[in-house]
């Protein structure tokens, strides 16, 4: 099938993006089995230096980038992240550390919010050492959470929890609400799995039966209401259960972008599994040229690309057609409508799958390198 | 990771005296956005776009000064009555901080 999509290059100037994921690296003491890292890690060896990171952020901040999530695998494994986040301030940039919050010290804790960081966001795997250890694959690894929780706020940084949710924590909802409370977060992301990379091959250890599911968001939207003013909770919703699809990225190369560990600038951090499209690097390109010119982004940018069914859809600049990875996964054509819409041809079977995978007894497949390459 | 991005509505519930300081918290960020033009209040995974009128509000919020001090100012400032800013100005400031990004000091 055909997923080699045409150029369609907008003659005039995109408008430019507003938040920028920085990858700084892939390593990760984690194993989780949802990692949206792609299945193929890169290596330390293949990382951007620290020069090319600033000079990144530099040209962020120039095109109209306002905020930075600097990202992994854990990016506290670079040794020059302090550097990286006094860039960002320097340039004007929101950063954002997103981290399993493992491995900082108190003194480098200090160290990143001297240098002008502006929010932390630590990822928790459940709510009880027994769940969080267990998907994380490190024994320990939540007692360190909470410590480093607790600095976060002692050091007068304002922390957001975030908890991809799927079948093995998905009963953990209402704890994660009285644990956000505790550690006291001023915001908690209740994140339902996407099926990429790493949870695309564990789909059959973490897709939650449909029933959970609804009653998961009752629970989500009762809690929104009751605790309105003291905690922000945002949902990211289990697409395979929907009627309609998300807006995926808010639109492909509209809002933000992604840089990965090797400078590589894509439009979704999954994008690289769709066959064809071409990735401009960082170490060849400027980032302007690359938000404005590069093939990946003009290839599902605005609404030219879409089948006619998206194209005469009222939803169309809602929804922007969905995701176009999951349509290419899940049809084997990234240019076709997301499947997750209920006027897909596709989109039963897809109900149907995630009914299956619901109801299987998978073990997880940890996220790890493969080995190493003779 | 994509910010949501944000107007400030008039639906704020807590009502607000006009002898509280308001202040912006660490963690939300005002500034120019010179790429789009205008000003934003930035807050973790938000963006908020502000009109001219939350922007001149929004400037005077400095944790020193309550609102009844700001509405002095704006009113002055724009020769308009007090009454119509100070509901206004206690409606934006309300549902900014049901948003979570000010804070009573």
């Amino acid at each position: 099938m055909n997923s080699q999509p045409e150029a369609h290059r907008s003659p005039s100037m995109q408008p430019p993006p507003i938040g920028m994921l920085a990858e700084l690296t892939h390593r990760c003491p984690l194993q989780c089995p949802y990692c949206s890292n792609p299945v193929e890690l890169t290596r330390k060896r293949e990382e951007l230096d620290t020069e090319t990171w600033q000079r990144v952020f530099a040209e962020a901040a120039e095109l109209g980038v306002l905020q930075v999530h600097l990202s992994g695998g854990e990016p506290a494994l670079r040794q020059d992240l302090e550097t990286l986040v006094a860039s960002c301030a320097e340039h004007g940039l929101y950063s954002n550390l997103i981290t399993a919050g493992v491995n900082i010290s108190r003194a480098r804790l200090d160290a990143l919010a001297d240098a002008g960081l502006d929010h932390v966001q630590l990822s928790v795997q459940g709510a009880t050492a027994e769940v969080n250890d267990h998907i994380a694959n490190l024994p320990g690894a939540f007692d360190k959470k909470l410590a480093f929780a607790a600095e976060v706020t002692d050091v007068g940084l304002p922390l957001t929890l975030n908890s991809v949710i799927h079948r093995a924590n998905l009963h953990q909802i209402p704890d994660l609400v009285e644990l956000a409370l505790e550690l006291g977060a001023r915001r908690l992301e209740i994140a339902h799995a996407q099926y990429y990379g790493w949870a695309l091959q564990n789909r059959g250890a973490l897709m939650p039966p449909r029933e959970q599911v609804m009653e998961a968001l009752e629970l989500v939207e009762a809690a929104r209401e009751r605790l309105k003013g003291k905690l922000v909770i945002d949902a990211v919703v289990p697409d395979y259960y929907a009627r309609l699809p998300k807006p995926c990225m808010n639109g492909w190369g509209r809002q933000s972008l992604n840089v990965t560990p090797t400078g590589k600038v894509l439009p979704c951090h999954a994008a690289e599994t769709i066959p064809g499209l071409e990735f401009w690097n960082v170490r060849d390109h400027a980032l302007g040229d690359i938000w404005q010119e590069s093939p990946a982004f003009n290839a599902y940018r605005g609404t030219a690309w879409m089948p006619d069914a998206c194209q005469s859809c009222d939803r169309r600049e809602i929804d922007w057609g969905g995701c176009r990875c999951q349509a290419l996964m899940l049809t084997g054509d990234a240019t076709q409508m997301d499947p997750v819409c209920e006027r897909s041809p596709y989109h039963d079977e897809i109900q149907t799958l995630a009914i299956v995978d619901s109801s299987r007894d998978d073990e997880f497949t940890y996220r790890r390198f493969s080995r190493q390459p003779a | 990771m994509s910010a949501d991005i944000d107007t400030p509505t008039n639906s704020g519930e807590p009502e607000l005296q006009e002898s509280d300081v308001v202040r912006i918290p660490r963690g939300v960020r005002l500034r120019e956005d010179k790429a789009r033009g205008g000003w934003v209040l930035l807050a973790p995974e938000r963006v908020f776009q502000l009109d001219p009128i939350a922007q001149q509000v929004l400037t005077r919020v400095d944790g020193e000064r309550d609102v009844a001090a700001i509405v002095d100012d704006l009113a002055q400032a724009f020769a308009a009555p007090r009454d119509r800013i100070l509901a206004d100005v206690r409606a934006m400031l309300a549902d900014l901080i049901t948003k979570n990004v000010l804070e009573v000091a």
